[in-house]
């Protein structure tokens, strides 16, 4: 099946939703793939404090549901299923989801990005059988029980925080000497006696055969190895984007982020606008990727009428 | 339309025992966001291919030896269990999928 749209959106955590929102109000009447992770890195994320307007912390998955049905009140409409590929080289642009082919005069790429890992073969062979990326779901497991958490941002002090309502002990291991986290998750993460630190310490393995036992680390400084008796490994070392789809396509940087005008949304192709994590790994926040996704829409909405102004004027 | 059957710890051995198709059960809890995600997926693979499989799902809050039992330490994780076999799952999958991904991954026991 081929369909034609004005605006097609890729992706629906906050900056998809409120380019949705926006769009559709301004008729352009937008489709939105929004994913088999539909909601994006929110819906792993359990209490929001700083999201304008709800001064009661909301639950990532509420709040983006609310989004969503925001969206739909002015007739976005929703796919839940991943894009498989993209065609930005012919216009109207092409995006597939299976066997549907949507052609789209303006698109809007918001498909964020995802935690990243380490790498370790162990660490693969023990997912979900004690190395977790996420903590609200999994912390729930290790009650009373020691825990290990590797980094230094402010969602793995987050999550540290969180797992010491579980844990009789939460070890943050971090490969520098001071956290990038803020300052506010910062001080909580000191004050927390649950919360012990390991700094300029990497993890080497994760030792276990069928679950967690241990995992050993060494110093970055003096290369000295050490074990560590837990249960459980929690990873929160940062984000990679998610633009497996567009090498070739648009212009990413070395990290793979897509590249954006300043102070715009706009990519290296007219007509195709990117909003949100997946080019910002600076900011990263649920209110800046919505700001992109207004941004991205305003910006679309007035590349479709200058098409439109050129098509009746030639 | 095929329901999906709610496991507790103690219905858990009876009806993954006495079933004669192979049974996928969804460890889930309230509070975790892409069980959220995953379970309207469920819900459709429980309508179409119910004559291959059956869905069950069991809350890990209210049946946690269950989970215990099966060393499920990370939600949603999907065993699937052969007809009559509790001993141990023929396939473990673990977080959120999508339909396409579930159904390849699941190629074995879905006709």
């Amino acid at each position: 099946m081929t369909q034609h749209r004005k605006v097609v959106i890729v992706g629906s955590g906050p900056a998809g939703l409120t380019a949705a929102t926006y769009a559709a109000r301004g008729n352009l009447e937008p489709v939105v793939i929004e994913g088999i992770a539909a909601g994006g890195q929110l819906m792993l994320t359990n209490d929001v404090e700083n999201f304008p307007g709800f001064p009661d912390p909301v639950t990532g998955p509420e709040l983006m549901s609310k989004m969503r049905e925001q969206a739909a009140r002015f007739g976005a409409e929703y796919v839940t299923a991943d894009a498989d590929r993209v065609d930005f080289s012919e216009r109207p642009f092409g995006v597939w989801v299976g066997d549907d082919e949507y052609r789209a005069d303006a698109v809007i790429i918001s498909t964020g990005a995802k935690a990243r890992m380490l790498g370790l073969p162990s660490e693969e062979a023990l997912l979900g059988k004690g190395v977790s990326t996420c903590a609200t779901c999994d912390g729930f497991f290790y009650r009373d029980k020691p825990l290990a958490i590797v980094g230094g941002g402010d969602s793995a002090m987050e999550e540290a925080t969180f797992l010491t309502k579980f844990a009789t002990k939460v070890t943050v291991v971090h490969r520098r000497h001071e956290l990038r986290a803020s300052k506010i998750m910062q001080e909580r993460a000191f004050a927390n006696p649950k919360i012990e630190f390991r700094w300029n310490t990497v993890i080497d393995d994760v030792v276990g055969n069928g679950s967690v036992e241990a995992v050993e680390l060494s110093d970055t400084e003096t290369g000295e190895t050490s074990r560590l008796d837990v249960d459980g490994l929690f990873i929160a070392i940062g984000h990679d984007p998610n633009t497996d789809l567009f090498p070739g396509q648009l212009d990413l940087d070395d990290e793979g982020y897509i590249i954006t005008e300043p102070s715009s949304t706009r990519t290296s192709v007219e007509g195709v606008f990117a909003a949100g994590d997946v080019q910002d790994h600076v900011f990263r926040q649920a209110v800046t990727a919505a700001g992109s996704g207004c941004m991205a829409a305003m910006e679309a909405e007035r590349y479709l009428e200058a098409l439109a102004h050129a098509a009746a004027t030639t | 339309m095929a329901d999906i059957v709610k496991l507790t710890d103690q219905t858990f051995d009876e009806t993954i025992g006495g079933s004669d198709k192979p049974v996928l059960v969804d460890f889930w809890a309230e509070w975790c966001g892409p069980c959220k995600m995953i379970a309207p997926v469920l819900e459709e693979l429980a309508d179409e291919h119910s004559e291959s499989i059956a869905i069950a799902k069991l809350n890990v809050d209210d049946n946690p030896s269950t989970a215990m039992r099966y060393n499920v330490m990370s939600i949603p994780t999907l065993l699937v269990f052969k007809p009559g076999d509790t001993a141990a799952e023929a396939k473990r999958l673990v977080g959120a999928k999508g339909k396409g991904q579930l159904l390849q991954d699941l190629a074995e026991f879905v006709a």
